[in-house]
């Protein structure tokens, strides 16, 4: 079980507050990605899941009990780090086996959960090997087993993929997701790739300045962004914004619309615009465009497949009326 | 051309250095010498380096005169001692500076350095009416106690800077995987820190070995170790410079030979951290 309730929980370092107070549940079994910008509060909030700080006021509750006193060794969570903090001393076998020496486990058993954890993760020939002698991939790899042998109420992961290359982000993302449907674990996942957190989460909480600016499924903020801010941050490349003339035909402050939701033509649309720099990638074409009476803005088009346009090239543009996300002057969305 | 000019200099580099290690390394080197010589040749002036008999009566003399064994007892004692003491008290002190700074945590590093700024003499009075009551004056206990307090802000600061390396997430991660902070301290941090705590054990049992304010002042006879020893030989005897010189290279004989063995491992444990 692994059900993760905080109430009103904040934080402060000092007299800065970094969290406000908030609240949040995680249900059991759920992969909840946290996202945000740099220094959003994001990595705080696992720490303070974790135990690894203080709560400056509040209550975490994990499965119903109070664990907002309870240090980080008594919780029942496992962490996997962004450094991987692998035991640079010890094997990899030592290192797996390190939580369960801790909880007093059996060394059959350890032997046993070892043996079935290096196999899924593909580890068994480097089980004496030191840390400095494994790559990147694989030191993921090893505190990622190193987590799952404890059988934890859930797992935190922080940053866990950004230091590694894209490939191999990629694979290990997929590693990770296959890991959770197969374990059905609380996952917690921090990161600031906001298309990690569209692969991999049944439940996405987006956190601007410490504050929680929406929480739902991955196409929930993608289909109703609550305010501008999240329509920005989620979906790749970013949603354009318009405001002015072009947002009062709406009856709004600003639209929003993404470049997947652009019609394009050579010859007739509702916007005119220039062609700034075009990426033919085959599978999509990326334009940015100026348009007319603003070249000094850049909107994004996305268009699928080849689109056979060229630098300095006019292009028009019609968005998909029913796609339009509308904001108010605040930039919360007008339904 | 660029290239002889570095030849060149590293040429020069190396004489230099090779100059200054010798001037550094000749009172050593001159008292081995004189402690092989005559009481006549050592005082021989000039003064003779190589040219003269060999002899060990001086360190027949010396063994015949002194316990040689029970100074070198004590200052095994002493010097070990202290050390162990000074560390056992040192990891926790550079763990939670290192770990759980405070704000004062860089005042309290330096107030501790600054106690080694004041002259000893300034604090002998007041340590030696202590010792006498508190019955521990010329007593190895007492001795040990002295230098390792004398010694702490030292090997506070060098584990400092060594727990300071160790990235602080492999520590938490301990944590997250259900260590005590006992377990965290004896499992992962000192294993990871034997380098560092090598390279000061080694240091101050160097530093303590050499102590000789105190353990001159603080010992008879019982406590006396190797320092003493030496002290036996110089005034009051008059000019015996040989049999001085044979006392001293004794004395200084097993840190010398534990300082050749391990000088790679001071040297990475003085400079660390230096370079980051």
């Amino acid at each position: 079980m692994g059900r993760i309730t905080l109430d009103q929980v904040s934080k402060s370092f000092g007299d800065v507050e970094v969290i406000p107070p908030l609240d949040l549940t995680i249900e059991d079994g759920e992969f909840t990605v946290f996202v945000g910008p740099s220094g959003c509060g994001k990595s705080t909030l696992l720490r303070l899941i974790a135990g690894l700080e203080d709560i400056t006021s509040g209550q975490i509750r994990i499965d119903s009990q109070d664990a907002t006193n309870v240090p980080p060794a008594k919780r029942g969570l496992a962490m996997v780090f962004q450094s991987y903090a692998l035991y640079p001393h010890m094997s990899v076998r030592k290192n797996i086996a390190f939580p369960m020496k801790m909880a007093g486990i059996a060394q059959d058993e350890q032997d046993r959960r070892i043996e079935a954890a290096t196999t899924a993760l593909n580890l068994t020939d480097y089980l004496d090997r030191r840390p400095g002698q494994l790559s990147g991939g694989q030191r993921q790899r090893v505190a990622i087993g190193r987590a799952i042998v404890r059988e934890p109420a859930a797992f935190l992961f922080d940053e866990p993929l950004s230091n590694l290359d894209a490939a191999l982000r990629v694979g290990m993302r997929l590693e990770i997701s296959e890991l959770h449907e197969r374990l059905k674990t609380t996952m917690i996942y921090v990161t600031h790739d906001q298309v990690e957190a569209m692969t991999m989460a049944d439940k996405i909480v987006v956190l601007q300045a410490g504050v929680i600016e929406q929480v739902g499924s991955p196409l929930e903020l993608y289909n109703t962004p609550c305010n501008r801010f999240v329509a920005g941050f989620i979906g790749s490349p970013k949603m354009n914004f318009l405001e002015g003339e072009a947002a009062a035909k709406y009856g709004a402050h600003s639209i929003g619309i993404r470049p997947e939701h652009l019609n394009i033509s050579t010859d007739e649309g509702a916007w005119k615009a220039t062609v700034g720099v075009a990426e033919h990638l085959g599978s999509d074409t990326f334009l940015y465009v100026h348009p007319e009476g603003n070249e000094g803005e850049t909107m994004t088009v996305r268009v699928d497949g080849e689109f056979a346009v060229r630098h300095g090239d006019t292009v028009f543009l019609t968005p998909r009326e029913d796609l339009i996300h509308k904001f108010d002057a605040e930039g919360l969305r007008i339904p | 051309m660029a290239r002889s000019t570095t030849t060149q200099r590293k040429a020069l580099n190396t004489a230099f250095a090779w100059g200054i290690g010798l001037l550094i390394f000749f009172p050593i080197l001159w008292t081995i010498l004189t402690s092989f010589k005559t009481e006549a040749t050592a005082i021989a002036d000039p003064p003779v380096f190589v040219g003269f008999e060999w002899t060990l009566e001086n360190y027949t003399a010396v063994l015949e005169r002194s316990n040689y064994a029970r100074f070198l007892w004590n200052s095994i004692i002493i010097a070990g001692g202290s050390t162990i003491l000074g560390i056992i008290i040192a990891v926790p002190a550079a763990w939670s500076m290192a770990f759980v700074p405070s704000k004062r945590t860089k005042d309290i590093l330096m107030w501790m350095l600054s106690t080694k700024m004041l002259p000893a003499v300034g604090v002998l009075y007041p340590i030696y009416l202590l010792f006498i009551k508190l019955g521990i004056l010329d007593t190895r206990v007492g001795l040990t106690i002295v230098l390792m307090l004398i010694n702490l802000p030292i090997i506070v600061w060098m584990l400092y800077t060594y727990f300071k390396e160790i990235p602080g997430e492999i520590l938490e991660a301990a944590r997250m995987d259900g260590a005590s902070l006992r377990e965290e301290v004896i499992y992962i941090l000192t294993p990871m820190a034997i380098p560092g705590i090598a390279s000061t054990l080694l240091l101050n049992v160097i530093l303590a070995w050499n102590e000789a304010f105190w353990t001159l002042n603080l010992t008879a006879a019982k406590a006396a170790p190797l320092t003493a020893f030496i002290a036996s030989y110089s005034s009051p005897e008059g000019l015996f410079y040989a049999k001085l010189s044979a006392a001293s290279t004794m004395a200084i004989a097993p840190i010398l030979v534990l300082g050749w063995f391990s000088q790679k491992q001071l040297v990475s444990g003085l400079t660390f951290g230096a370079v980051k």
